[in-house]
């Protein structure tokens, strides 16, 4: 059941995560600058950044408690098993079974309360108002993230991510309407939960307007450059798990390592699109009022329902 | 023949209980005794019934008669597999709370240690007496013993008036439920006049009777439970309560309820229409979501969790909901597993509510402070309650690793399993009710982080905090106790699971043990492991071993440099404790989102005011939907029937002759 070679794709793949998903980063600012007719940054900055901050000292407020300190080790390991469970390269992943779509909303849930919760710690203004409006996204973009999961789990039979990929990618070439609904809604939840334009502006500082930025302003050195990595990795398991449910194609099916080889630069070229796509949406959207929010999340949630409906009306032959 | 032992255990259990609470009362004088020597020895007799509950499991039901109560009239005891897995929740809640009891009732002067002593071990005693109780003779009895023993605990602080009104309100909607159980027990009966449950089990009933039997259970159980709106008690009573007796209320009594409701639809009524389970699923998703949103908006941290209690009995109404329409439509397979998430999160929230109402406990005799507003930092003198705090939140927010999180994810998966109903609509609308469970679990989250983070983090919203002292001695014990619970029923569901299988077999004749032991101890995969699975042994030892991993690369490849300073605080000078959230302000978002669920009264501040205040106070509808409307009335028709007490004795002597007249004529033979 467990292979040598599904262990080994396995630490491939988190390995590639971890080297991929800051470049994702430096691609989409890159793609930004470009939309915006700046001088782009270099790709790699993100790289420069955490090595910075990693020899940085650590500057740490005078009554930042050991949860301040231990949190940003803890969403950073939610993020690396999250990015472990979502099917980049291969469908034969030995962690898949430990946790299906549901424990994966779970563990992002994980992450959002210690991020919350550190966000509180040092008690300034900033820190609370962050964490009070990430746990307000979380609780309106859980649940129709979980209803994009319903529709998908309810076409495959399953939750488990790897069987989702596994039935929409080998499928007979059958268009389903919901899916169509369900991709939709998946897009604002990612954007919403990833701290992206047209919800919160992952490159602002302004008092009023942050989310993700307000909870990790006290954060320095090491501390800061786990979370930013975090973040990265969190926007680089998003992007994966709408690219492999939704645009399936070319994910290796066993350990064929042929097609596992041949799954990554696919991989890198939807990633580019993807990457693209998103900085397009963030540069043609404005950053809406935080009470636009429920509105926006909302709307997801309403798509996300629509799309199970259609699935279990039009979808299902009885 | 140990089959017979283990309901004799559980009967000296009980005797044990009430034999301690009476060396209590009159040992009142010595404090040290009754607190040091008592409740711990009430723990280790807490800690035999769970013991002797596991070691059941699995056997054939126990019965036994006692010779007590009235002539001709006694009490039937049964030991069952549902029966066992209540006791064992009783047990080992009650350990644990019982030591923490110790160090808590020990610090101070305790009024009337050896009568709350008495009341406590009889509330005990009761709880285990329901369980055990196999006519509905010895149930009443025991069912009100509970009521009084646990009214009078929650009156233990009887000078405040606002204590008195909280124990007048329990008792009154506690006898209403009573009433609604009595009469469901009458109508199970079907004028056989047998009150036994084993004549009650053989009893046929027209469908009107059956259904009249189980909305009667559904209103008295959940009066006791919490559904709403029978809810107003809870949010009162479990305030004013000493911590460890509000967490035995919440962790366990609660249960009791649910346990009465389990016994009456699945065992004693051996019909099930399909529309039952529609009633529980609606009430139970209202209850959830009405008790989860006002729980983001208290200020008290007792009252935040009393409401979250209420959030957390609407999810186990759900999910005994679905098991209902699962097992009408003969589907048992999937009533099992929606069962198990019944009793797995009965056996959750037991564990981590009650070790959150005894870090409350904690909090309030270190800082004499309920209102968390004037909280803040206690991170910092009391680590030991606040990291174990922090397993109580993650639990009850549903969120992996922990207990909670594993009644969830079963809960949703049965409701992914709704569409195979066999009715039009149906199988329609209960997925999407599914979202409204998400949702009710993602806004617990949000109530959860402002309980933590109000209390524990940030900075001390009192200059006098800083003196507050971590938990005793006994009290650790107790809540690592019951910190360690809600990690086991979160780490190693298959293995509970597996013992739970038991009760799940007796009630629906179907379990999940076939297919959880076909896969290894550490996965949790209900119906097959391509359908679904979750490992949360591997989640947590996976996010360990990163989390240990980065911070030793980190360290060897850069440095470990700490140095302090002031906070950034975005450039700004820094602010005062003043500056951050206060509870009312955390919780803002839902008020304005959600702002016609409640019912606000809201005063802001103007431009120019020179002394500018903002408040809030947030009420509960139904106080004025649905109990002041019943209140007045009642008040109407006493001050009506109250003209006819003139006080003249003249006037009493003619209303005798004329009923003694009436009833002449209407008598006549």
């Amino acid at each position: 059941m467990i292979s040598v070679s599904g262990f080994l794709g396995q630490a491939f793949a988190i390995l590639l995560a971890l080297v991929l998903a800051p470049l994702l980063s430096g691609w989409v600012g890159q793609c930004r600058a470009w939309f915006q007719s700046r001088s782009a940054p270099p790709l790699l900055l993100p790289y420069y950044m955490l090595q910075k901050l990693f020899n940085k000292e650590v500057v740490l407020a005078h009554n930042a408690s050991s949860l301040f300190r231990a949190a940003p080790f803890v969403i950073f390991g939610c993020m690396v098993l999250a990015c472990a469970i979502v099917p980049t390269l291969s469908t034969d992943l030995p962690f898949a079974p430990s946790a299906d779509a549901l424990a994966l909303v779970g563990i992002f849930g994980l992450a959002r309360i210690f991020i919350a919760l550190a966000g509180m710690d040092i008690g300034t203004a900033f820190g609370s108002l962050g964490g009070r409006r990430e746990m307000l996204i979380g609780f309106l973009a859980e649940p129709a993230l979980l209803m994009v999961f319903f529709t998908l789990a309810m076409i495959a039979q399953s939750t488990s991510l790897a069987t989702i990929v596994e039935t929409l990618a080998h499928r007979e070439p059958v268009i389903y309407p919901s899916l169509a609904f369900a991709g939709v809604a998946f897009t604002f939840v990612s954007l919403a939960e990833n701290a992206r334009v047209p919800v919160d502006n992952p490159a602002t500082h302004l008092e009023l307007t942050m989310i993700h930025e307000a909870m990790i302003l006290e954060y320095t050195g090491r501390h800061l450059a786990l979370i930013e990595w975090a973040a990265s990795l969190k926007l680089y398991a998003y992007s994966c798990l709408g690219l492999a449910l939704f645009f399936p194609w070319g994910i290796a099916p066993g350990d064929d390592i042929l097609a596992l080889i041949a799954a990554i630069p696919l991989l890198l070229f939807k990633l580019a699109i993807g990457g693209f796509l998103l900085a397009g949406i963030e540069t043609i959207n404005a950053k809406m009022r935080i009470f636009r929010a429920p509105e926006f999340l909302g709307i997801a949630f309403m798509l996300a329902v629509l799309g199970l409906l259609v699935r279990l009306l039009l979808e299902v032959r009885v | 023949m140990p089959g017979l032992l283990s309901l004799d255990l559980l009967l000296v259990a009980a005797a044990a209980w009430l034999a301690l609470g009476l060396i209590g009362l009159f040992a009142s004088r010595n404090q040290a005794l009754v607190s040091q020597v008592l409740f711990p020895a009430g723990a280790l007799v807490g800690l035999l019934v769970g013991v002797t509950g596991i070691a059941a499991l699995g056997g054939d039901p126990q019965t036994a008669v006692l010779v007590i109560g009235l002539p001709d009239l006694p009490f039937h005891l049964r030991l069952d597999n549902l029966s066992a897995i209540f006791a064992i929740l009783l047990g080992l809640t009650s350990a644990g709370i019982s030591v923490y009891s110790a160090g808590y009732f020990g610090k101070g002067d305790v009024a009337g240690l050896g009568t709350l002593c008495l009341e406590y071990h009889v509330f005990l005693a009761s709880m285990l007496m329901v369980l055990l109780a196999d006519d509905a003779y010895a149930f009443m009895v025991a069912w009100e013993c509970m009521a009084l023993s646990s009214f009078f605990l929650v009156t233990t602080d009887h000078k405040h008036e606002e204590i008195r009104d909280a124990g007048f309100l329990y008792l009154l909607i506690a006898h209403i439920g009573a009433i609604g159980i009595l009469l469901c027990f009458g109508v199970m009966t079907g004028g056989a006049g047998d009150y036994s449950f084993a004549a009650m089990r053989t009893q046929e009933l027209a469908p009107f009777w059956t259904s009249a039997a189980f909305l009667l259970a559904l209103a008295g159980f959940g009066a006791k439970a919490g559904l709403v709106p029978l809810h107003v008690w809870l949010p009162e009573a479990h305030p004013a309560a000493p911590s460890p007796v509000s967490a035995m209320m919440s962790g366990v009594m609660l249960k009791t309820a649910i346990y009465g409701l389990l016994r009456v639809s699945f065992d004693l009524l051996h019909t099930t229409v399909w529309w039952w389970g529609v009633v529980a699923l609606v009430v139970g998703l209202v209850t959830a979501l009405f008790g989860v949103l006002y729980a983001t908006v208290q200020n008290d941290m007792k009252r935040l969790l009393a409401y979250s209690s209420i959030e957390n009995i609407g999810l186990i109404a759900v999910a005994i909901g679905l098991t209902l329409i699962f097992h009408a439509y003969g589907m048992d397979a999937l009533a099992a597993l929606a069962m198990t998430a019944v009793l797995y999160h009965c056996l959750a929230h037991a564990g981590f509510k009650s070790l959150l109402f005894l870090c409350t406990g904690s909090v309030l005799h270190a800082t004499k402070e309920r209102n968390l507003g004037k909280l803040g930092g206690l991170i910092h003198p009391m680590p030991w309650v606040a990291w174990l705090a922090l397993a109580g939140i993650i639990a009850g927010a549903g969120l992996p690793p922990l207990s909670g999180f594993v009644s969830e994810w079963l809960l949703l998966q049965g409701f992914l399993f709704s569409p195979g109903l066999p009715h039009p609509w149906l199988n329609m609308v209960v997925p999407v009710a599914a979202a409204l469970v998400v949702l009710v679990a993602a806004l617990a989250g949000f109530a959860m982080v402002k309980f933590y983070g109000i209390i524990f983090l940030g900075q001390m919203r009192d200059p006098a905090l800083k003196d507050a002292h971590d938990a005793g001695p006994w009290e650790k014990v107790g809540l690592v106790w019951l910190a360690l619970i809600t990690l086991l029923l979160g780490v190693l569901p298959s293995t509970v699971i597996l013992r739970l299988d038991a009760a799940t077999r007796q009630l629906l004749g179907a379990g999940l043990s076939d297919t959880l032991n076909e896969q290894g101890w550490w996965m949790l995969a209900p119906i097959s492991a391509e359908r679904a699975s979750y490992e949360p042994l591997i989640v947590l030892v996976t996010i360990a071993v990163v989390l240990l991993l980065a911070r030793w690369l980190v360290r060897t490849l850069f440095h470990g440099r700490v140095r302090r300073s002031s906070p950034w605080d975005c450039g700004y000078h820094f602010e005062g404790p003043r500056a951050q959230d206060t509870a009312e302000g955390f919780s803002q978002p839902i008020r304005r989102i959600f702002e016609p669920v409640f019912r606000m009264q809201r005063h802001f501040p103007a431009a120019r005011d020179k002394q500018p205040f903002y408040s809030v106070k947030v009420e509960d509808h139904f106080w004025y939907w649905c109990y002041l409307p019943i209140a007045r009335l009642a008040n109407r028709i006493s001050a009506m029937i109250v003209t006819l007490q003139g006080g003249r004795i003249a006037v009493y002597l003619m209303y005798s002759f004329i009923t003694l007249l009436v009833l002449l004529m209407v008598a006549r033979p």
